[in-house]
């Protein structure tokens, strides 16, 4: 029995450990190295590209990154729960309906992306659709700022939203709603004593599943945000390629995952406390 | 009569069936009324539309000689217990029976038995159910830390520290285990006597339609086929289907007699004051139930009569030769 679960578990183990151990292994031991003349990495050991993020500069950017992700998330809750809650009570249609959930994911996120850019920029079809209608005489900034980053994340994390509060809220006993209307609370009234405070670990699980791909994204806000919303994600990339100072994004990388790992932590145990 | 509660040819249709067709009933004030039957007979969905869960296809229904079947559930002086009890499971023993309280307050006039105690003596009045219950130092638990029996009462104390008009109750001893069943429901009896609410009862379980009604209904394929105290319908079963779901009934020909009126010999001259002629059967099985057992026999045109004999009796052998005989005063005939 245990043999078969080591030869079953094998590949996998194997595999976590030479694409994910050992690759992030190599981004510490860098992250503490000096940067290369062209790119790469060189001794000394140092800490300076730690001592280099407490730059007001960088926290600008890790703040920045907090809160777009925090309204992304928000946004994604708001939106999705109602849908995740008619999809829930929708019967023998709710397959269907979960279908075209995850049907976005058909198509490229990248593809998706320059559609919304196709539709925001200038030239694009809102803008040329308002100007047709005498609606507006100069073209409305949609793009490349922080409300197009919060748009775009909202849209290509909607469906992490739905899926986990949608399971939590179809696991719920009809009942209760009935005896909640039974005992005197309206519809509103039941939605926020029974059904919202029932669905807190879906709440949670989708918190999470948004907002820590949203901190480390670096695609919406680099093709969203223009140069104007630099994200951790952005900073990272940019150490990577043009700056080629592969210790500091390295730096910067460890720092992000850190903070993803303790806030999955600090989740948790409020969810704890929570049950 | 004062009556309560009051449906008039209520009918609800689903896409596929009648549930409900033209069911009327008027339930007294204070009295606990039955509604037995089959699964699918449309007892529960009869609750569901006196809650307000469904919305009948036609008829009306009356609670203190006012229409209430186009009001909202939230806005009816009844309350249910459920079936699964449908507890909150995030709140606590009292934040579920103060739960109608919370929202009564609001609007107190929807319900107005539960206006009159005000906000002041809410928490008295919780306290008087809980103990009324016997959930009394029970209060901080959560629905998951309770027995199957303590839940039970929970429902009903949320139900009840309303002061509903009607008492609604879905077959609310199903999820029970047998041997707590038989307590709990002389407990239910007890309660409807001591607090005077109405009981409107579902179950699909004679014994305890019999033990606790004052009226009780019979109902098949959505209709009610009998209703009358549970005596009556014991004794005087107008249709073969009522005769047959009240207890067990032996079928000679058209005639129906109970395998408690039914007397069994070994030889013809029976001892038992018989002006039916003795017929011959041949015995199948015994089953012992405590008191009393069960004789299953086979009579000569293949029909199958089941005589009830004190235990202290036999044992009736298998394929033992049997006469069977009644009292001609224990025959029903006639029926549907």
């Amino acid at each position: 029995m245990n043999r078969l679960r080591t030869l079953f578990l094998a590949p996998a183990a194997l595999l976590m450990l030479t694409t994910l151990i050992v690759p992030l292994g190599i981004v510490a031991a860098y992250s503490f190295l000096s940067r290369g003349a062209y790119g790469g990495v060189e001794t000394p050991w140092t800490q300076e590209n730690y001592t280099r993020l407490f730059d007001p500069l960088y926290g600008a950017i890790f703040l920045r990154s907090a809160w777009i992700s925090f309204l992304a998330t928000a946004g994604c809750l708001v939106l999705g729960f109602p849908l995740a809650l008619f999809i829930a009570r929708s019967g023998p249609r709710k397959n269907l309906y979960l279908a075209l959930v995850i049907l976005p994911f058909w198509t490229s996120f990248l593809i998706r992306l320059y559609a919304w850019m196709f539709l925001l920029r200038d030239t694009g079809l809102i803008n040329t659709a308002l100007a047709a209608l005498g609606l507006i005489h100069a073209p409305l900034p949609m793009l490349y700022n922080q409300g197009s980053v919060i748009l775009g994340l909202i849209y290509g994390y909607l469906p992490f939203a739905v899926l986990p509060l949608y399971a939590t809220l179809e696991r719920q006993d009809p009942a209760l709603v009935d005896a909640a209307a039974d005992l005197g609370a309206t519809p509103l009234r039941a939605l926020l004593r029974v059904t919202i405070p029932l669905s807190m670990p879906g709440i949670w699980a989708a918190s999470i599943l948004v907002f820590v791909p949203c901190v480390g994204t670096y695609i919406v806000s680099d093709l969203l945000g223009g140069s104007k919303t630099v994200l951790i994600g952005n900073l990272v990339q940019n150490q990577f390629t043009s700056s080629r100072d592969w210790p500091f994004g390295a730096a910067a990388s460890m720092i992000l995952i850190a903070a993803a790992i303790t806030m999955l932590a600090l989740m948790r145990r409020s969810r704890e406390e929570l049950l | 009569m004062d009556a309560v509660l009051e449906l008039a040819d209520l009918s609800k249709d689903f896409s596929s069936h009648k549930a409900v067709d033209r069911v009327s009933f008027a339930i007294p004030r204070g009295s606990f009324f039955s509604l037995l039957g089959p699964s699918g007979c449309g007892k529960t969905t009869t609750l569901r539309l006196v809650a307000g869960f469904e919305t009948p296809t036609a008829g009306a229904i009356l609670l203190n000689g006012q229409r209430i079947d186009h009001l909202p559930p939230y806005r009816r002086n009844v309350n249910t217990v459920f079936q699964s009890y449908a507890l909150f499971p995030h709140l606590t023993v009292q934040g579920n029976v103060e739960f109608g309280l919370r929202n009564t307050l609001n609007h107190g006039a929807a319900n107005g038995g539960t206006a009159k105690n005000g906000a002041g003596s809410a928490s008295d009045h919780v306290r008087r159910v809980l103990e009324q219950l016997e959930l009394a130092g029970k209060e901080s638990r959560k629905p998951s830390q309770l027995s199957g029996g303590e839940r039970q009462r929970v429902a009903l104390a949320r139900a009840l520290v309303l002061s509903p008009e009607v008492l609604l109750l879905d077959e609310p001893l199903s999820a029970l285990d047998p041997q707590l069943r038989q307590q709990v429901r002389a407990e239910l009896r007890d309660l409807q006597r001591k607090t005077g609410v109405t009981f409107l009862f579902v179950t699909h379980d004679q014994e305890e339609a019999l033990s606790l009604s004052d009226t009780l209904a019979v109902m098949r394929a959505g209709r009610i086929e009998q209703m009358g105290p549970p005596a009556e319908l014991y004794g005087k079963p107008r249709t073969k289907f009522v005769a047959s779901f009240l207890g067990a009934m032996n079928w000679i020909g058209d005639v129906g007699v109970r395998p408690e009126a039914m007397h069994i010999a070994r030889i013809p001259t029976s001892d038992a004051p018989s002006d039916v002629p003795s017929i011959r059967g041949v015995v199948e099985n015994t089953a012992f139930l405590g008191p009393v057992a069960h004789v299953s026999t086979r009579l000569e045109d293949g029909a199958k009569v089941t005589v009830q004999v004190p235990s202290s009796d036999g044992p009736y052998c298998t394929g033992e030769s049997v006469f069977l005989s009644w009292s001609a005063a224990d025959e029903l005939r006639g029926l549907l």
